[in-house]
């Protein structure tokens, strides 16, 4: 098994996620990760899909993929060709001693303070799957109350666009002749 | 500024400008505003007993015309009643558009009457499916799914409908183009693999040509011919093919897989290079995957790539519509033998017809009673090869494909992949609509037969005069070979008591069709011709055959095409010297 990361162009259509969620349930894959959002064309989603499989069963799931209407396009991205961020949102137990060292943990790690309380810290960490490992790992003897993640966004390094391509319509056919 | 109309009747304008001229369904509350402009429109309806009945006629109509077959539904039940139907098109590849009301866009997702979310259930068994809920999309929505469901793989696309927006007003405007940037289907081969495929066919000794539902559905039997006939390559046609090479040609040997014929199994088992054209490598076709065809390299000529590789590696992909392929195929094979470069398969060629005379398909003939296999091969002897057969799923689906003899596509529909029991009679119903001039004859099981029946009343009254063929062994027939074979004949729950309950006459005569009866194998023929000299209303023969006749040769499930049975217990022998 082996962790891949595909970035998925969609049509902007409501139940394309559904659509999408539900081949990969049925054709038997776990999604590890998944984010949806916007792109530089309003008519087009991106998902940034991350599944753990072999290389067999993934052109197989690709294809599957690729066969949904509304899927528009798929790149598998290489993970030293692109930049990949997740961001955590951590609460973190915090009393009058430990505030302190929690501090220096978010500046060590160019994290964020986004919320104050009197007994706790809200942490936000954005980065690869690695950092935010680390950074949850040393946060972890502090106590964590709370933790929120999202999915992995991803995009290739360069001046290269996945989505530039152009989305030319089709000519209506004309209905066979009877027969 | 155009016209302001219902989206109703802007939705029977679309069916209309999509070249729609025949739609099976049932009307109710959701889709009730569509079928009032739909009484006013060219289009003939056909008011079906069961929805069911009007999908699988939709797909009958569609595999016999190659046009797409539309049906329609209300919300809810009549829509989830479509399910079966609408999977077994997308397993089979068969262009239908299903077009369902929905409740109106205010209601939706609040479980109202009659509320069922068809786009949701039918998201994984169809090529593409809508829900509309603003009456302007309505034209363009139609015109995408007519186009989904009949290019590229085709397949069933659904059009949900809420109820609101057939009752608002709209205009109506045919798209002149669609925009559709994630469908584009690639029906030209890639030349470079052309020239490997070529290449591989002239070196190898043992090919074979595996023809599959493809061929059918890109009209692609001229192309397929004249690749055979030029190569001299033996043919073998699926369970979906069967008619995209005619049956009485030298070089076909009949359809392979579990119940295949024992040639084309070997053809495929022994075989150095399997050129299979709009195949896919089905379970029911290799038996174990591990041990299928241990020799052979493959050329996997499909239109949808997803089919390319994933049950067999692919040693020459080549993603395109079959007749495209056939097409630069030849080009390239009659420029290799004008260089005079040909393949040899000679030896190869004089083993397969060696298995082919030594394991011919055959049957017992039981002492008086009647054989199910004479039954179907008097049937396709007397109706002839012009006619259109359409059967269920079973004992008697296995002897209509091997026993009737088809000479052209188009002329055996049966359900493949899903195996849709019922399929037969509305099947044949919707060939009929779509070919009236053609004989149709509906060749089906007795439990089968049980589950789809009232379209007899549909085909009665509608002047549909379809001709049913009930081989009645009384059981659910391939189940009970399975008990047979592998439960120690416990025969759990496959006795239906056919012979006594119904009375298949009766039911016959009741649904206003022509019922007979024939238990002797000296009343066949008399009973087949009387139901051919009938053509103004339905006919159902009963044929009430012997009960203990199994399908031979058999692959038992899960096993190796190696250990294919010619009979019980009895294992052809190949000598493999000759090879």
């Amino acid at each position: 098994m082996s962790i891949h990361t595909l970035s998925v162009l969609v049509e902007n259509q409501p139940g394309v996620l559904a659509r999408i969620a539900g081949l990969f349930s049925r054709r038997g894959f776990n999604i590890e990760s998944l984010a949806v959002g916007p792109t530089e064309h309003t008519e087009i989603s991106r998902m940034t899909i991350v599944v753990n499989v072999e290389d067999s069963p993934l052109e197989q799931v690709t294809k599957q993929l690729n066969k949904l209407v509304e899927v528009i396009k798929i790149v598998e991205l290489d993970h030293e060709a692109s930049v990949h961020r997740e961001l955590v949102l951590v609460k973190v137990a915090a009393t009058a001693e430990t505030r302190g060292q929690i501090l220096d943990v978010v500046q060590l790690f160019r994290a964020n303070v986004v919320d104050v309380a009197t007994d706790a810290v809200t942490i936000q960490v954005i980065g690869n799957a690695a950092k935010i490992a680390d950074v949850l790992r040393i946060l972890e003897p502090y106590g964590i109350r709370e933790l929120v993640q999202s999915g992995m966004v991803a995009i290739g390094r360069g001046s290269r666009s996945i989505s530039e391509r152009s989305l030319r319509p089709v000519a209506v056919p004309t209905p066979p002749a009877v027969g | 500024m155009s016209e302001q109309i219902t989206g109703a009747q802007s939705l029977v304008t679309s069916l209309e400008a999509a070249g729609v001229t025949d739609i099976f369904g049932i009307p109710g509350g959701a889709i009730l505003p569509a079928y009032d402009p739909l009484m006013d429109s060219t289009i003939r309806h056909i008011l079906v007993r069961h929805e069911q009945g009007a999908g699988h006629a939709a797909q009958g109509y569609a595999a016999a015309t190659g046009r797409v077959g539309v049906c329609m539904a209300t919300s809810g039940p009549g829509a989830t009643n479509l399910v079966t139907p609408i999977a077994d098109a997308h397993m089979d590849s068969v262009p239908i558009v299903a077009v369902t009301g929905q409740v109106g866009a205010s209601a939706i997702g609040t479980d109202a009457f009659q509320e069922a979310d068809i786009r949701g259930i039918t998201m994984p068994i169809t090529k593409h499916n809508f829900l509309v809920t603003d009456p302007d999309e309505i034209p363009r929505r139609i015109a995408e799914a007519f186009h989904i469901a009949s290019t590229g793989r085709p397949g069933p696309v659904l059009v949900d409908i809420a109820k609101s927006a057939l009752q608002s007003m709209t205009t109506f405007a045919w798209p002149p183009e669609l925009h559709l940037p994630g469908y584009r289907p690639v029906t030209r081969p890639h030349s470079k693999q052309i020239r490997e495929a070529a290449r591989l066919m002239l070196e190898s000794r043992r090919p074979v040509l595996y023809v599959g539902g493809g061929a059918v559905r890109a009209a692609a039997s001229k192309e397929l011919r004249e690749l055979a006939e030029l190569t001299g390559m033996p043919v073998v046609t699926t369970l979906m093919a069967r008619g995209a090479f005619p049956d009485s040609h030298p070089q076909h040997l009949g359809m392979p897989g579990m119940h295949g014929t024992v040639a084309a199994v070997a053809a495929l088992q022994k075989s150095d290079l399997i050129i299979s054209l709009g195949a896919r490598f089905d379970d029911r076709v290799t038996g174990n995957l591990d041990s299928f065809a241990p020799g052979a390299k493959v050329i996997h000529a499909d239109i949808d790539p997803a089919e390319i590789g994933k049950n067999r590696h692919a040693d020459v992909p080549i993603v395109g519509d079959v007749r495209e392929v056939l097409v630069d195929l030849l080009v390239a094979l009659r420029s290799d033998a004008e260089q005079g470069r040909t393949g040899d398969y000679e030896g190869w060629v004089r083993f397969l017809e060696g298995v082919r005379d030594t394991y011919p398909l055959g049957y017992d003939k039981p002492d008086g009673s009647l054989a199910p296999q004479y039954v179907i091969e008097r049937l396709g002897a007397i109706a002839g090869p012009d006619a259109i057969y359409t059967s269920g799923v079973g004992q008697h689906q296995m002897w209509a494909a091997h026993y009737v003899g088809y000479e052209q596509p188009r002329k055996w529909i049966n359900s493949g992949g899903l195996g849709t029991m019922g399929f037969a009679v509305p099947a044949a119903m919707g060939a009929q609509v779509g070919c009236p001039g053609e004989v149709v004859w509906a060749i089906d099981g007795d439990g089968c037969f049980q589950m789809t029946n009232q379209e007899l009343a549909t085909c009665a009254i509608n002047n549909i005069p379809i001709k049913v063929a009930v081989i009645n062994n009384e059981s659910l027939g391939m189940v009970r070979q399975w008990q047979t074979l592998f439960y120690n004949q416990r025969y759990s729950n496959t006795d239906l008591h056919s012979k006594r309950i119904p009375d298949f006459v009766k039911l016959a005569d009741a649904y206003g069709c022509v019922g007979l009866a024939c238990d002797s194998p000296d009343d066949v023929d008399a009973t087949i011709t009387k139901a051919m000299e009938i053509n103004d209303v339905p006919v159902v023969v009963d044929f009430r055959v012997h009960r203990d006749a199994m399908v031979w040769p058999m692959v038992a499930a899960g096993t190796s095409n190696d250990e294919i049975k010619y009979a019980r217990d009895l294992a052809p022998q190949f000598d493999e010297d000759d090879l």
